[in-house]
């Protein structure tokens, strides 16, 4: 298998890898890397466990090429806080027992950040469609986008407190 | 399996890459689905330096590069009529990659964007190795196998007027899901009487068709229920659809009337 060389922002850091042609962002980050927030389900995009941001939106990675990260910025779970610290986003699946079998929950979270990041106030129909491409298992979702709106309400309030 | 990547420096050299088996990566998600499944070896080119993603507007003329992403349709403001469209494909995901190119080689029951350009009756600009040539949309799907070996650059479409363009993609799971029909139709009125009504269906044929049957029944007519009614029944008459995992050609054609009159009965 013929190597290409690939420089990318990871979780805020810069990145320089060694990829297989043809291989995924996906295959880079658990198999290369070891970044094992980022989940292996279908391969075939329809379960959105594998999804990261690139360069600001969602992104499935077992669809993307990684050769194709060249000069992009990629977040994964693992950059979402620094160690030992939980986001807000995290914390309310937490607290909210949003995760079961924990298996959708990094690519539920990424893809609410990419909602939250947009829309810091959204409608309960607008987290529905935020995670309409990530399937759950366990959950039957309503945990999941309650804790989503607690997220959204916690992350606003020390804005409105500076205002 | 081996698989290559090129980024192309101009459209007129990517077919002749496809000539030799080499295939144009877009936003990947048919195309690495496949290589997923372990597809044999392939060169891939990407469009990435050719400046396709972009959108443009100009007196009335809506030019989509074949670049654009479904997300990119959602964000602009001066396509809002589109905007159902583009948010009824995958989940945010799929949109942030899916592109319009790609959508029109999608199989069916995919294909909705096309399913809405083909009632627009867009031009596809595509370029064959040696010159750039447009189609009528409806060229292009009744020929798309042949076209694959080349390489979409845009698609243009007169933007229809207020309140004329009407869409409606019936799934099983709510909100999204793989179509089992797609509905577009653009519908105007010239002095109180329906004048060149179009109107596509997806997932109900191979790729997108016109319901020619249908649009007739409503031309020249004022648009009330009787009418709506009856080119209701004549809207499957061309169709011919799959049994897939999403439904049974029976079930398509028995509820592709009944949509067709919720999306535009009053
Ligand atoms: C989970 C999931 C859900 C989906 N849901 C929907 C849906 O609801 N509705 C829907 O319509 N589709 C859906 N799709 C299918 C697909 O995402 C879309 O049809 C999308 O628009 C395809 O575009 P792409 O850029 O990803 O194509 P790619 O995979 O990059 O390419 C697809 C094909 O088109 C060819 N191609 C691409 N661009 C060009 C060009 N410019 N010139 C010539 N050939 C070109 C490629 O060579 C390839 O053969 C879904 C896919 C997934 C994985
Ligand atoms: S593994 Fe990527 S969507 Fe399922
Ligand atoms: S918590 Fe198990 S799949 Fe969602």
């Amino acid at each position: 298998m013929t190597k290409v060389p690939v420089e990318f922002t990871l979780n805020t850091r810069e990145q320089n890898e060694f990829v297989e042609t043809g291989s995924t962002l996906l295959s880079a980050l658990r198999d290369r890397l070891g970044l094992y927030g980022t989940k292996a389900g279908c391969h075939q995009g329809t379960c959105g466990a594998c999804t990261v941001i690139i360069d600001g939106e969602p992104h499935l990675s077992c669809l993307t090429l990684a050769e194709r990260c060249q000069g992009k910025d990629v977040t994964t779970l693992e950059g979402l806080a620094p160690a030992g610290a939980l986001h807000p986003l995290q914390q309310a699946f937490m607290d909210g027992f949003a995760a079961q079998c924990g298996f959708c929950t990094p690519g539920m979270i990424l893809a609410a950040k990419c909602l939250l990041d947009r829309n810091p106030d959204p409608t309960r129909d607008e987290v529905v469609d935020a995670i309409s491409g990530n399937i759950c298992r366990c959950t039957g979702y309503e945990p999941i986008i309650a804790a989503i709106l607690t997220a959204a309400q916690g992350m606003r309030k020390p804005a409105r407190k500076r205002a | 399996m081996s698989v290559t990547l090129s980024a192309a420096k101009q459209a007129r050299l990517v077919p002749a890459v496809q000539a030799k088996g080499g295939r144009i990566i877009a936003g990947g998600t048919l195309i690495v689905a496949d290589l997923n499944y372990g597809a044999d070896s392939v060169a891939l080119i990407t469009l990435d330096r050719l400046g396709f993603d972009k959108i443009a507007v100009k007196g009335g003329k809506v030019t989509l590069g074949a670049m654009v992403t479904m997300a990119a349709v959602a964000r602009d403001r001066r396509l809002k009529f589109l905007h159902p469209v583009a948010n009824s494909i995958g989940g945010p995901a799929v949109r942030a990659m899916a592109t319009i190119g790609g959508n029109l080689f999608a199989p069916a029951p995919y294909g909705d964007m096309t399913a809405a350009l083909l009632t627009l009756d867009a031009e596809i600009t595509l370029h064959d190795g040696k010159a750039t040539r447009k189609l009528p949309i409806e060229t292009f799907l009744a020929q798309r196998r042949k076209l694959q070996k080349h390489c979409v650059v845009s698609i243009s479409f007169a933007a229809p007027s207020a309140g004329t363009f009407h869409y409606v993609k019936v799934v099983r799971r709510k909100p999204v899901s793989a179509s089992v029909v797609t509905i577009a139709a653009v519908i105007p009125q010239k002095a109180g009487k329906i004048k060149d009504a179009r109107i596509a269906l997806g997932a109900m044929a191979a790729n997108a068709i016109r319901a020619r049957k249908a649009e007739a029944a409503l031309e020249g007519r004022k648009l009330g229920n009787d009418i709506i009614a009856t080119a209701a029944k004549l809207i499957a008459a061309e169709a011919s659809p799959a049994d897939d995992a999403y439904a049974t050609a029976w079930y398509r054609r028995e509820i592709a009337p009944v949509h067709f009159v919720r999306l535009l009965a009053a």
